[in-house]
């Protein structure tokens, strides 16, 4: 890109220690004017912290951090001022009615009345609300407090919206309604920072992103040029049934391991990565081994980030 | 200063939205309670007391000798509820004070709003008493009015510091040992319904540290003109000083809590 990028948060060597935990451990990152960046990462990686530091809300333990050019140990206030976000859990007041959690939220900007009920009728109509308005919170489904409680965090009409895993717990409507909003305010401009831990909903909406692992920055990049980097373009799964046992499956990995760039051995099933699936799969044919099922598939984000950050469960 | 100000007012149509839906749901226990204990006490065990004589009280009726103490109970008691049950749900329940630091408003910030909304709690509810207390004839002179700011005062020499200790706490079981082992035995045994004087030596010190003690006294004093300026300086001088100190510590809590 020739034309002057605008970096809005500048992250340089950060780190975030709780007592003697470090659950950020130096990271280094910058996001663009525009875009659309993710973090990725399993629980306990270190999303939320970073997340919270950007959101200049907690104090970096050590590091550079810019948002918007200023420095939150100095300027927080200023920098919220500018910033939405969205957490994850809703924080929504559940005593109010949903149009009051908008008017009184636009208040804490100094917004003036007017302004705030002129802006809390736009966003109730842009997530589709409107005939909720008078309803008490405690009354909204999950998906409907989430998308109360995004329009809350557009109520300032923030310069960068932080979306803390903005639709876990919804269902799949709810999701591509939630997914459809975010993209009309990337296309409409917003710098969105979005974590998740969805890889679906990584690769819809993140331009760039990074991957999360304990606490340090794995990798860096578009979806597609992370599953170039990462993985092959395709992958072969084959299964055996439920009669092959693991140790059967190391003996038939070592048949077809010179197939495929990697191979990587499931309970029930092989994977082949390769780039071009078919012809493994008529490889795997020819040297006598009868699969029950093949599956020739494109990389997706769900193989760079099982990758990265390994399969064992971190909690 | 300027800026908490300013970040204070920003706070005033939430917590006025906040009243707007609760004020009849606290309509009982801000005036009917102490409504009932000044006719019990005052009227049915005061006329009992009377008839033998008033005496002791220094010539006047019961009524009138614990309506401005009752006043400072009732600050008091309004005070701690408002600084219990309604600080946790905003840190753990509902955690709306987590949606208000995403804004330019800080935590220091939320502890006055906080706070700011306890005193006009305290202030509206001890108004209304003192209405009924004057109409009872429960005041002896005009000054006992005043009994409404140390009601103030009381209050908030005892919300500030609830509300730092409410940051600590993991779940609201901790809210029944203040009420158990603070607000009951501060409001029996602060001198509201008889001089304190009267109790072993040990308790009658612990009056004295409460800070519900210092409100009656002076709350009192007021009423039956018996203020002596050097004690009613002290004991304005210790709500303050509870009030100051419950106020730095809130803020240090809310900001540990709050900013992690």
């Amino acid at each position: 890109m020739s034309e002057q990028r605008e970096s809005l948060v500048h992250v340089r060597g950060l780190r975030k220690s709780y007592g003697d935990f470090e659950a950020v451990k130096g990271i280094d990152l910058d996001v663009w004017r525009g875009e659309a960046f993710g973090f990725l990462g399993p629980n306990g990686a270190g999303k939320s912290s970073t997340m919270r530091m950007i959101g200049a809300v907690s104090p970096a333990s050590a590091g550079t951090l810019r948002i918007l050019g200023m420095d939150p140990a100095t300027e927080g206030p200023s920098i919220r001022g500018r910033l939405g976000v969205c957490p994850q859990d809703d924080t929504l007041d559940t005593e109010l009615t949903v149009r009051e959690n908008l008017t009184i939220y636009g208040r804490y900007f100094g917004l003036s009345r007017a302004e705030c009920r002129l802006r809390a009728d736009e966003l109730l109509e842009f997530v589709a609300l409107t005939e909720k308005a008078k309803v008490k919170v405690d009354e909204l489904s999950g998906g409907m407090k989430r998308r109360l409680t995004i329009a809350r965090s557009l109520v300032s009409k923030p310069d960068l919206l932080l979306l803390d895993e903005p639709t876990t717990g919804l269902d799949p409507q709810a999701r591509h309604l939630l997914w459809d909003k975010l993209f009309r305010l990337k296309q409409a401009g917003v710098t969105l920072i979005i974590t998740t831990h969805y890889m679906d909903e990584a690769e819809q909406l993140c331009d760039r992103l990074v991957v999360m692992d304990g606490g340090l920055i794995a990798a860096e990049g578009s979806p597609a040029q992370l599953i170039r980097d990462y993985s092959t373009r395709e992958v072969t799964e084959l299964r055996f049934g439920p009669e092959v046992m693991q140790s059967d499956h190391d003996a038939l990995a070592g048949k077809v391991e010179d197939l495929a760039q990697r191979i990587e051995v499931l309970p029930d099933r092989l994977l082949l990565y390769t780039d071009d699936g078919e012809h493994a799969v008529a490889a795997v044919h020819e040297r006598g081994l009868e699969p029950a099922a093949v599956l020739v598939r494109r990389s997706t984000l769900e193989d760079v980030f099982l990758r990265l950050t390994g399969r064992t469960l971190v909690d | 200063m300027a800026l908490a100000l300013e970040n204070g007012r920003r706070q005033f149509d939430y917590w006025l939205t906040v009243y707007k839906r609760t004020w009849k749901g606290t309509l009982i226990s801000s005036f009917l309670l102490p409504l009932l204990y000044l006719a019990a006490m005052g009227i049915g065990l005061g006329s009992f007391v009377d008839s033998n004589g008033s005496g002791a009280l220094g010539g006047v009726s019961y009524l009138q000798y614990i309506a401005p103490g009752l006043l400072a109970s009732t600050g008091m008691q309004i005070a701690v509820g408002e600084a219990t049950y309604p600080v946790m749900s905003g840190l753990k329940w509902q955690k709306f004070y987590y949606s208000m630091i995403a804004t330019p408003l800080r935590p220091a910030d939320v502890v006055y709003g906080q706070l700011g909304f306890i005193a006009f709690r305290v202030t509206s509810t001890c108004l209304v008493f003192l209405v009924v207390i004057t109409a009872f004839g429960g005041l002896k002179s005009p000054l006992g009015v005043l009994g409404l700011p140390i009601a103030l005062l009381v209050g908030m020499a005892v919300a500030a510091p609830v509300a730092a200790y409410a940051t600590k706490l993991e779940n609201d079981a901790g809210f029944a040992m203040i009420f158990r082992f603070g607000v009951v035995p501060a409001f029996l045994f602060s001198g509201a319904f008889f001089p304190v004087s009267q109790l072993p030596n040990w308790i009658e010190w612990l009056a004295y540290v409460s800070p519900l003690w210092h409100g009656v006294e002076l709350s009192r004093d007021l009423s039956l003109g018996t203020v002596d300026p050097w004690m009613a300086l002290l004991n304005v001088g210790y709500l303050l000083a509870w009030f100051l100190v419950g106020t730095l510590l809130a803020v240090r809590g809310f900001t540990r809590k709050l900013v992690g």
